[in-house]
């Protein structure tokens, strides 16, 4: 199958394949233990699930600000991303 | 275990799971690899990084056409969505009146969009059309080609008149949903006309008026064909909105990289809106009504 219409690059294809573990792992996560809706700083009750996409949603805007903004390099949007990934599926 | 059991069920979503995949997935794996890199032609790409999305944010023309459509969708929900659920009130409840109003209030919902357009040029035209020879033949200068406030007037005016019937449809689908004894009860206790909309039918029509206005946001949001057959984006750049914008950048200059760092920021525009109106609309009013 040739793929190289797509244009694949490491990167975009490393995005991916952590985006279908996270969902996986979701999956699973689910079926082990299921999620109770709860409210936490944000404001109002969600599911792990919910968490998940406020936090995948809020990092893609905090990699745009990053890189809108700022003339450093985009890892550091990342660690922010990544610091408010963890602080919203703990305490969101 | 049991669970799993009885979950077999799931299986029979896996068609719209493919489908989806095709039709959806995969197209946006390749905007984001598209966006990262130029592409001259198959097999000749450059890696850029960030470079398109740096371009794309600091685009003057594109912060003017997002605030444009921002306007526009919004202009259009505020007079949609309250037009729509008072057409739905004054259409009658049964018999044949009801199934002529349907029908009639659906036929702008037939009509191919660029043909909307088309339409609505030969309207408003200050010769030969009869809105705009009207207006004209008042006294006031209403030309959609020469005014860019005109332009926006006849798009408000299109859109309204082309989508509305979607809000008045879904909104007459939940108020035929609601069970009589809620009308008897509200006409025992003595409920005034604007107390039986404001606590029984505009509560249960949350779920209808929530989908309209998701639909409504994201297809104003997304509008293309009716614009760009109106006005092609003038006079000027004043009705240029995200979508022409864009198809300029990718088809216009065929700056592929480019075009998909702008189609994935409109994505996620889309993605945020549509997902606080229908937080919004799924909260409001939770404690009192159920």
């Amino acid at each position: 199958m040739n793929l190289e219409w797509m244009a694949w690059t490491i990167p975009t294809a490393t995005f991916f394949i952590t985006i279908a573990i996270i969902l996986i792992g979701m999956t699973v996560w689910e079926v082990i233990s299921p999620t109770i809706e709860r409210k936490g700083f944000l404001p109002l009750s969600t599911t792990r699930g919910d968490r998940l996409f406020i936090g995948l949603l809020g990092s893609a805007y905090i990699h745009l600000a990053w890189v809108g903004l700022s003339t450093l390099t985009i890892w550091f949007g990342f660690a922010i991303a990544l610091v408010w990934m963890v602080v919203v599926m703990r305490w969101g | 275990m049991d669970k799993w059991k009885d979950n077999k069920a799931w299986f029979l979503v896996l068609p719209v799971f493919i489908i989806v995949a095709f039709s959806a997935v995969i197209p946006l794996m390749t905007v984001v690899n598209y966006s990262i890199q130029d592409i001259f032609g198959p097999g000749q790409r450059v890696f850029v990084g960030t470079e398109w999305f740096k371009e794309v944010l600091s685009d003057g023309r594109l912060h003017e056409a997002l605030w444009r459509q921002l306007i526009f969708s919004g202009l259009v929900l505020l007079i949609e969505i309250p037009l729509g659920v008072f057409i739905a009130l004054l259409m009658p409840k049964k018999g044949w009146g009801a199934s002529i109003s349907l029908v009639v209030i659906a036929l702008p919902l037939l009509i191919p969009w660029n043909v909307i357009g088309t339409i609505w040029i030969i309207f408003t035209r200050p010769d030969i059309g009869l809105f705009g020879a009207a207006i004209n033949g008042m006294g006031i200068v209403f030309d959609h080609t020469a005014s860019s406030l005109d332009a926006w007037i006849t798009l408000i005016l299109m859109e309204v008149w082309h989508w509305t019937p979607l809000v008045a449809l879904l909104a007459y689908a939940g108020l035929r949903a609601i069970p009589e004894a809620y009308f008897q009860a509200a006409k025992i206790d003595g409920a005034s006309t604007w107390a039986t909309f404001w606590y029984i039918q505009l509560p249960k029509m949350r779920g209808v008026l929530t989908i309209a206005l998701l639909l409504r946001f994201m297809d104003s949001f997304l509008i293309y064909a009716e614009p760009f057959v109106l006005t092609g984006g003038g006079p000027g750049n004043s009705t240029t909105f995200l979508s022409i914008y864009l198809v300029k950048v990718a088809v216009g200059q065929f700056d592929l990289g480019p075009a998909a760092a702008f189609s994935l920021i409109y994505f996620l525009i889309i993605l945020l809106f549509s997902w606080l109106f229908y937080q919004v609309l799924q909260n409001v009013g939770k404690g009192e009504t159920s």
